[in-house]
């Protein structure tokens, strides 16, 4: 989205969420900037009709006249001041309601947004859409937008007021205004230039120390500390320079334009008493006269005016990188929000159900029984009982065109039954299970759950079905109840404990300070990998879905807790249709159908005894001839 | 605090010096404009302009030196702070080379980067408003005050009267902003937790399809945050309206006085015959307003800078806290600069990480082992082997006891030698940017390539680098993405020998290799390095079952100690371990 596509949504959002409001700030706004330039016009009003006549007819002269230019003055003022307290506090409201609203938004569509998104955008880069560019915006909503608004508007009044006095003196003013944008854009470009490479640079510094933290006991191990040290300042030193320069095109615009702007003041004054001395005709909105006659207050007025005319361009080139930034990041939520949802056309959803006399009967309350309910083209509503049967059949599959990670596949998965995948990484294990939740779709083929083309059912409801125990066990923070009933809102605290008990958590979990009410800070930190498991198997038994993925932890847990999580994932997988990607051979053994994978291919399958007897490539895996990851 | 910082401004002190004097500089030359401008303005309105040349000379030169001084005073003010913030940084880094890890325990990766990023950059934007614009503001309101004072100081008393006003006006608002604003911030870096929480569990998420609730909690705290965000911005914004007011009336008070005064000589004269309430010129009205708009304007700016330095001395509270950390560990006045050869030996040894902690992590630890050996440690994690080992290199002390490394305490090497004599090959292998060749010279930067080649012979790990594309030469990945686990692991070991070590150590670093050539790696050992003390800490038993000595650990005790043959006797723990993996066979993994 260009900049000023991005500008005009912006702004018309911030309207229609509000729109009443925003026209009040709006009104205000012109009040408040009005009421500032009208400081020149007043002084130009009272040395015209005060000062001047009142040295040549005396004070009483012009008594009235001066009260009636002090109540005008008052009523600008007052007019001004509540100009600005109502929009000022009108756009505290409005800006963080906008704000609101675009978190919402944002993160509504992240959560609606496929795997896809995920696996492909850094989880770095996802969050910066929430820190760096809602950031951004929020100065630019709470202070560049009013702002820069305000100093247009004043910059508008005080040319048209410029323009009543004299054409003359504006013109020569537009001069020095060319000439401040000028060197504005030169070293404004110079500094953003800098600004950009020493961001970089910085970055590079982030990703030096970032390796070292995380290498710490190798540098420490091998006494590399001195050879990092001299590494490291090379990479400090160039941002040294980066943001020196940077920073010095910074520092000296306001200097440099302040004193621009002092310098136009000089040769207007010098411009305008040359105009007064030789009686030169001016000519303005206000009319055509000599100057001599009555514009003494003119030339002193447009001095003031012309100062103010520069603060508000030095103003203006203040918050422009700001605007600019902050258009930079609303144009990347913009595109965050634009991004297509996961789509669901399927139409088959899970409901509760009671068995009667071998039919099928849909009920409200919970049953622990469950059925497809099944609309078809014709009208026909059919029940089928959900069992966890799960046939893929030749399916391919690819991330990206051309590249295919998945030839041909065919897996059945009877009720009840486990089946081991195994083969080495990127051999397509992980793709096979994120299809049949769907977080992918196949090229070709079909996979069937309970006979039923996963196609055509309601994405929630087929995950719902579909209960998973991933190596990163992901926790989140709440108490430990909250996350084993994770799955399953309404499980009751006996269906907790039980979950609990059948995962082998419960026991260490009444060791916590607070049992299961205990808070896990972000992340579930303060617990050890293998106690984090037990609750992500938890978990999984609350939810308590007929099909379970699992991905086995690789990393080293100690034998106790490991011979705990082994035995609780047991009792998970009993009664369960199973796709475990095994990596521990007792597992794989007991399975009853491996599948070997290499290069998105099956290239054996059966169960361990025949598979041993076949003496091929899961017969080297199992004898340690080949590394098994 | 300041201190601590100011001891990194060093190299920089002159443009720290320089950046504020030019920047008072600038002011006095700026300070005189609105002066001179009322004698110029005062010449147009008396039709006079003899004089017009000299002033607006004097003028543009005043003008001049104004930009001169402000471009000084940025350049070094954009040096100053940006060295500044270098040697912090900088600062910092060294640091944390020089830290033990009992110190480092204490913080984590993320604090530590934000130390040298975030937090730097808000010092540095802090220092470079501080040699700049905390000078400039300050000094332009009292050169104002004093320039009005001179015009007419009776008229200025007004100003007198609006500054301290509108300065409490500021604090107020301020103090009870600021605070609401922290939280609202501490509040806001919850939220970016939780977003970073859903991100990385998204598969879960969408597996429970708890899209919903999750789209729930997220809403509520958005909008707490939205509330409290409203109550500090509209406390904040009356500033606005404040300083307009007080604008505004001193303006019309001073325009509708001063044209009195300018008129009337209001108010009589005095004995002296001076006028009580002063004089004044038209020129010099309008000097007047604009020395009260620059006085006004300045204050808001101190205002703002005092905002900034909330913001500053958190930042620099965390920046010298860790500046003042100081390592637990230091090298020994004349320290032993040889190690002999690699017996190792641990003499009635207790340890803890943390004096508060309850539990000793070691309890009673004897052992010693001859130079040549190999050893083999087993027991489950959490049972004290890898902080065992760690006491070896002397990555922490002891708390009891003494640990020696070839008969000399560990506590009296020079810490350089002892950890060159002890090579630690990791549980987690850590692989930096760089050639195969350049990860393996870690051990030893100027070994040739044959000893290269030899080192990752002995680990089995120069067939699989030979069959990469650019051998030796190729890189590897941020994170050594392009290798696998046990290629990895292998390299881990070659680097590891390269350093020609006394004593070798494989904190269970053979995990991912499979059986056949983990086997071949310790034959290997045995046979090219003789004389090096190899020590394997590991899980399987099939790692250690050929060592000369096998110790068993479990809840930071040595439990049993033999040889694999007597250990199956003798150790219940062992046995059972044995047994254990015997189920799935020594092919596990």
């Amino acid at each position: 989205m260009s900049k000023k596509a991005t500008l005009f949504r912006l702004i018309k959002e911030l309207f229609l969420t509000n729109k009443k409001a925003v026209i009040i700030v709006f009104i205000s706004l012109i009040f408040a900037s009005a009421g500032m330039m009208s400081i020149s016009v007043f002084i130009q009003i009272i040395i015209d009709d005060a000062i001047m006549p009142a040295l040549d007819a005396g004070w009483p002269a012009v008594a009235d006249r001066l009260f009636a230019i002090l109540i005008a003055m008052i009523v600008v003022y007052t007019l001004a001041i509540t100009g600005t307290l109502l929009y000022t506090q009108i756009m505290a409201k409005v800006g963080q309601d906008y704000l609101d609203d675009i978190r919402k938004a944002m993160f509504e569509k992240m959560e609606s947004l496929p795997i896809n998104f995920f696996d492909r955008n850094s989880h770095g880069d996802i969050m910066s859409y929430y820190t760096n560019d809602v950031d951004t915006l929020r100065q630019f909503i709470t202070q560049s937008l009013v702002q820069f608004t305000m100093t247009m508007l004043t910059l508008m009044f005080i040319i048209g007021v410029m323009l009543y006095y004299s054409f003359i003196l504006t013109v020569f003013v537009g001069i020095g205004a060319f000439i401040m944008f000028k060197v504005t854009s030169r070293v404004g470009g110079k500094s953003s230039e800098r600004f950009k490479s020493q961001q970089k640079s910085l970055g590079a510094v982030e990703g030096y120390i970032e390796e070292m933290m995380h290498g710490q006991r190798v540098v420490k191990s091998f006494v590399r500390e001195e050879k990092a040290k001299e590494e490291f300042d090379a990479l400090n030193e160039t941002w040294y320079d980066d943001s020196a320069t940077a920073r010095h095109y910074g520092n000296i615009l306001m200097p440099v334009l302040h004193n621009i702007g002092n310098i136009l003041y000089v040769s207007l004054a010098i411009l305008g008493s040359i105009l007064v001395y030789f009686n030169v005709t001016n000519i303005g909105f206000s009319g055509i006269y000599p100057f001599s006659i009555a514009t003494i207050g003119i030339v002193v007025s447009f001095l003031s005016l012309s100062r103010q005319f520069s603060q508000n361009i030095r103003m203006v080139s203040q918050q422009a990188p700001m605007v600019a930034m902050a258009l930079g990041g609303a144009s990347r939520i913009f595109y965050l929000l634009s991004l297509e949802e996961e789509h669901d056309e399927g139409y088959v959803t899970l409901v509760n159900c009671i068995e009667e006399d071998g039919k099928i009967r849909e009920v409200d309350e919970e049953t622990g029984e469950w059925a497809w309910k099944h609309p078809h083209r014709d009208g026909r509503l059919t029940y089928r009982k959900l069992e966890g049967d799960i046939v893929l059949s030749n399916v391919d599959f690819q991330y990206v065109e051309d590249t295919p990670v998945l030839k041909d596949v065919s897996v059945y998965a009877h009720p009840g039954q486990t089946i081991a995948l195994v083969g080495e990484t990127g051999a397509g294990k992980t793709t096979i299970t994120n299809l049949i939740n769907r977080f992918y779709e196949i090229k070709d083929g079909k996979v069937r759950y309970d006979g039923i083309n996963i196609n055509k059912i309601k994405k929630p409801d087929l995950r719902r079905s579909i209960g998973m125990v991933l190596q990163d066990t992901s926790l989140f923070s709440g108490t430990v109840r909250d996350n084993i009933r994770y799955g399953r809102k309404d499980a009751s605290d006996a269906d907790v404990i039980e979950a609990a008990k059948t995962a082998n958590a419960y026991d260490f979990i009444q060791h916590l300070p607070k049992g299961l009410d205990t808070d896990l800070s972000a992340d579930g930190a303060n617990l050890s990998e293998g106690q984090r498991q037990l609750i992500s198997i938890a978990r999984a038994a609350c939810a308590n879905s007929p099909v379970l993925i699992l991905d086995e932890a690789t990393s080293s847990i100690d034998t106790r807790t490991e011979a705990l999580v082994q035995e609780g994932m047991n009792r998970l997988m009993e009664g369960r249709t199973v796709f475990v990607i095994a990596h521990r051979l007792s597992t794989v053994k007991n399975a009853d159908a491996i599948m070997v994978m290499d290069h998105g291919e099956i290239i054996e399958r059966g169960d361990h005894d025949s598979l041993i007897e076949e003496k091929g490539v899961y017969y080297q895996l199992y004898t340690g001839a080949l590394e098994m990851e | 605090m300041l201190k601590t910082l100011a001891r990194s401004v060093r190299e920089y002190k002159r443009e720290s010096l320089l950046a504020p004097l030019f920047v008072a500089l600038e002011v006095v030359a700026e300070i005189f404009l609105p002066l001179i401008m009322a004698v110029l303005i005062d010449e147009i309105l008396a039709r006079d302009i003899t004089n017009l040349v000299q002033i607006s000379l004097v003028l543009v030169l005043l003008a001049m030196m104004a930009l001169y001084f402000g471009y000084l005073g940025g350049k070094y003010s954009a040096i100053a702070s940006s060295g500044f913030a270098k040697n912090i940084r900088k600062d910092i880094f060294y640091n944390v080379q020089g830290l033990s890890f009992s110190n480092f325990d204490r913080y984590s990766h993320t604090a530590l980067v934000t130390r040298m990023t975030t937090d730097t950059t808000n010092v540095q934007n802090a220092y470079d408003l501080l040699v700049r614009v905390a000078l400039r503001a300050p000094l332009m309101i009292i050169f104002s005050i004093i320039m009005a004072f001179s015009i007419n100081a009776q008229l200025s008393l007004i100003f007198l009267l609006a500054l301290p006003m509108l300065s409490l006006g500021i604090f107020l608002v301020y103090k009870y902003a600021i605070p609401i604003f922290r939280r609202v911030f501490d509040k806001y870096d919850k939220l970016n937790k939780y977003v970073q929480e859903n991100i990385k569990g998204i598969r879960v998420v969408k597996t429970f399809v708890q899209e919903e609730y999750e789209k729930t909690r997220f809403k509520a705290r958005s909008e707490d945050i939205r509330d409290d965000f409203i109550k500090g911005e509209r406390l904040v914004v009356i500033n606005q309206p404040a300083f307009q007011f007080t604008l505004y009336v001193v303006m019309t008070i001073v325009a509708i006085a001063g044209s009195y005064i300018i008129v009337n000589t209001f108010g009589g004269y005095d004995a002296a015959g001076n006028p009580i309430w002063g004089d004044l010129s038209t020129g010099q009205l309008s000097s007047l307003i604009i020395y009260g708009m620059q006085m006004l304007g300045n204050l808001m700016m101190l205002g703002m800078i005092f905002v900034m330095f909330t913001i500053f001395s958190a930042s620099a509270r965390r920046i010298t806290r860790f500046l003042h950390e100081e390592s637990d560990i230091r090298n020994p006045e004349d320290p032993i600069t040889h190690v002999r050869n690699g017996a190792v030996a641990f003499d009635d040894v207790y340890f803890k990480y943390t004096e508060e902690a309850e539990n000793w992590v070691l309890k009673d630890i004897n052992l010693s082992i001859n130079p040549g050996e190999t050893i083999g440690i087993i027991g489950g994690t959490g049972m004290g082997k890898s902080s065992l080992i760690s006491l070896i290199s002397r990555l922490y002390d002891v708390d009891r006891g003494r640990v020696s490394v070839g008969g000399v305490d560990v506590r009296d090497y020079d810490i350089a030698t002892l950890r060159n004599a002890v090579s630690v090959v990791l549980q987690n292998n850590v692989l930096f940017t760089g050639t195969i060749a350049d990860n393996i010279r870690w051990g030893d930067e100027d070994a040739p390539l044959e000893a290269v080649e030899r080192v990752a012979r002995i680990a089995c790990a120069h067939d699989f680098i030979m069959s990469f594309p650019e051998g030796y030469d190729n890189p590897i990945e941020q994170g050594g993405t392009n290798v696998s686990g046990g290629q990895k692991q292998r390299l881990c070991i070659a680097r590891a020998l390269l350093k020609k070590p006394k004593i070798l150590i494989m904190d269970d670093s053979t995990n991912a290799v499979d059986t056949k050539t983990e086997r071949s790696i310790r034959e290997g050992l045995r046979t090219h390095l003789p004389d090096m003390t190899k020590i394997i800490i590991s899980q399987r038993v099939g790692s250690v079952e050929d060592a000369d000595q096998i110790f068993v650990m479990d809840q930071g005790r040595i439990v049993d100690s033999g040889t694999h043959e007597t250990l199956l006797e003798t150790s219940d723990i062992y046995q059972e371990t044995h047994a254990m993996q015997q189920l799935g066979d020594d092919a596990d993994e």
